[in-house]
């Protein structure tokens, strides 16, 4: 409250003499340098050099996604995915026997080594959590703000619709790395927390150490977010498509599980590696010595032309849509 | 040769001193501006409007009249159907990046994100604007807030926010920084008597610093207290515009004659006529003629001179609205 106070009042100080003397030696720098001319002068419109890079706005679009309660508490709920599995193993006292058909990848492995809650909840939340959670930003990124006609006066800053798009895309391509590394961190926790923890045993038979591990933790959460940044575009483009934002939300979501039930259909075969979610789980192969990289680099180029196809269709909606809300 | 060219040269800012504005670039000049929507129904209809550098104009007309689709093609918001025009003397919508930051706008009400506080959201669309400083941010914040009478609330979340803050709020954000041309729509929708009153004053406050303010309303007494040049809506149509008293012009001041008899009407007539009135309506004793540029006064001596016996005579001024309800064929709605 005091500072509110005090800014108000050196707001208006830059008026009168006296508080010119007061500005060198108590505001911030930077206020003596605006100190210069009130809002009198609005004939005075001299346009600045346009900033090029423009960071502020999507530092903006940051604080906005990531300010909101709504979206903290989905992060939480996703955080909340690792522990759940970890403590039930840890109250079960771990699998009865090693059953590899039961359960999801890796959840064998939790009891005797911690880090594998991580590698576990990613696989269970991949699915359909994690595309809840980018189709919840997708949907409130444009047509959010549509809805409630922030939409407008955006654009009338102004802000090109071209850079809009992409400020949002990277939005909700940062929500969803967030979404990842929220169930990875929260996994490798609690899995410090309950399980022991120790060299990592890989799929490809040799160990490596903790922090090696931890690395290849970090890989995995962020192939999962790159896996993400598929349903995004979808999801952006869907947000372009309507002022209702839910809408939105359950197009992307209902997108991303209708792929993988197409995915699960065997003899639709050969669609499958075009299909977006065919390629979400290969992340296994970073948990091999040496890493191999052939399924995710096209996992990766998949995702990859999927961004494109969608980034561009969400581009020529937006940039011809009549803004009427 | 050159006394001749300083001959012809002379004359001419003699020419120029009247119509000034006409001279200058107009802060907005629409040509054929038309605008229908998908299901055919057009909402703009063809429009011509010139908005002189430096007037405060009016837009005025009924709800549903086109007022506020213009202003969203204005600001680039919604595509013309057909038409262009010139904003700050830019092309449009071409120029809109360049030109747009001279322009501060309030559309269709205040839409600003409810779990934000109201300095917050300022924040966000100052982010947006690429062409300021982002170290003057705060300041301009600030008093964009101040001017408004909303700083007591800046920290408040807009979800809070009464009507009239909420009001305050959106044309603090045509004021973050100073603009050449502020596009208001409605700009007092939602707000008491006091704050109505305010908002005109500021209004005045940004014609006397050099803005032109571009102002749409409904509200007639709005228009009339603060605006210099008026434009009129009706069914998506540019009915009329020009200056404040070239519209009242449209309809001629009258004088109403009421007889005491109305056998004296023939002899009232031919006294009109002597001076030059022209022709009354007539009936039951009461006439109607424009005056023109007769005197009231003169009329009487010379009716009372001609035995009329005269029980009523009364300058018929028009009221604004009569000639709006003559032009859109609509009622509206009159402030308090």
């Amino acid at each position: 409250m005091s500072t509110s106070e005090s800014t108000s009042q050196s707001t208006r100080g830059p008026a009168s003499e006296s508080a010119r003397e007061s500005v060198g030696s108590v505001a911030p720098a930077a206020w003596a340098v605006a100190g210069l001319g009130g809002s009198t002068a609005s004939s005075a419109f001299v346009p600045v050099r346009p900033n090029p890079l423009g960071f502020r706005l999507l530092r903006s679009e940051l604080r906005l996604v990531f300010g909101r309660r709504r979206n903290i508490a989905l992060l939480g709920a996703l955080a909340c995915v690792p522990i759940l599995i970890a403590v039930a193993i840890k109250l079960s006292g771990g699998p009865e026997r090693d059953d590899p058909g039961g359960g999801p990848a890796f959840i064998g492995q939790i009891t005797q080594n911690g880090l594998f809650v991580a590698f576990t909840a990613l696989v269970v939340t991949l699915p359909l959590f994690l595309p809840l959670a980018v189709s919840v930003a997708a949907g409130e990124a444009v047509a959010g703000e549509a809805s409630i006609g922030t939409l407008r006066n955006i654009l009338v800053v102004p802000v090109s619709r071209t850079r809009l798009l992409l400020v949002k895309y990277a939005s909700i391509v940062a929500f969803g790395v967030a979404g990842a590394f929220a169930v990875a961190i929260a996994g490798v926790v609690i899995g410090f927390v309950l399980f022991p923890i120790g060299p990592v045993t890989l799929l490809s038979g040799g160990s490596v150490g903790v922090g090696t591990a931890l690395v290849r933790v970090a890989l995995v959460a962020l192939y999962v977010a790159a896996m993400l940044a598929g349903l995004a575009a979808i999801g952006l483009f869907a947000s372009t498509l309507t002022e209702v934002p839910i809408a939105a939300m359950a197009v992307t979501a209902i997108t991303a599980v209708v792929v993988q039930i197409l995915d699960a259909v065997p003899q639709i075969s050969v669609i499958h590696p075009y299909l977006l979610t065919d390629w979400w789980l290969r992340f296994g192969d970073l948990l091999r010595d040496p890493v191999v990289y052939g399924d995710m680099t096209r996992g990766l180029l998949v995702t990859l032309a999927y961004v494109g196809v969608f980034v561009s269709l969400a581009w020529a909606r937006l940039t011809t849509k009549d803004v009427s809300s | 040769m050159t006394t001749s060219t300083a001959g012809l040269a002379a004359p001419a800012p003699a020419d120029a001193a009247g119509p000034v504005l006409s001279a200058d670039v107009p802060a907005l000049a629409t040509r054929g501006l038309t605008k229908r929507f998908r299901g055919g129904q057009v909402a703009v209809d063809h429009i011509d409007l010139v908005v002189p550098h430096g007037s405060v104009f009016g837009f005025l007309g009924p709800n549903g009249s086109g007022k506020t689709t213009t202003i969203r093609m204005l600001l680039g918001l919604v595509r013309p159907t057909a038409g262009e025009f010139d904003l700050l003397g830019r092309p449009m919508p071409r120029g809109a990046l360049d030109v747009l930051p001279g322009v501060g706008a309030l559309v269709e009400g205040p839409a600003f994100h409810p779990y934000l506080s109201g300095r917050a959201n300022l924040a966000r669309l100052d982010a947006g604007d690429r062409t300021v400083d982002a170290r003057t941010s705060r300041r301009r914040i600030d008093e964009a807030l101040e001017r408004v009478g909303l700083a007591a609330a800046a920290r408040k979340r807009y979800r809070n926010y009464s009507l009239g803050m909420r009001q305050r709020l959106g044309l603090a954000a045509a004021l973050l920084r100073p603009r050449e041309l502020l596009v208001l729509d409605e700009p007092t929708n939602g707000l008491d008597p006091q704050g109505t009153r305010e908002v005109r004053a500021l209004v005045r406050e940004l014609a006397v610093e050099g803005a032109t303010v571009f102002l749409s309303s409904h509200l007639l007494s709005e228009v009339e207290q603060v605006c210099s040049h008026v434009g009129v809506m009706s069914r998506g149509r540019l009915v009329t515009q020009g200056t404040l008293a070239d519209l009242r012009g449209l309809a001629a001041t009258r004088l109403r004659v009421v007889l005491a008899s109305s056998d004296d009407a023939a002899t009232a007539a031919s006294v009109l006529a002597r001076l030059r009135m022209a022709d009354p309506e007539v009936q039951d004793g009461v006439l109607l003629a424009p005056l023109g540029d007769a005197q009231p006064e003169v009329v009487n001596r010379e009716l009372v001179l001609a035995g009329v016996g005269v029980r009523e005579l009364v300058v018929d001024r028009p009221q604004l609205e009569d000639v709006f309800v003559a032009l859109t064929g609509e009622g509206f709605d009159v402030d308090q």
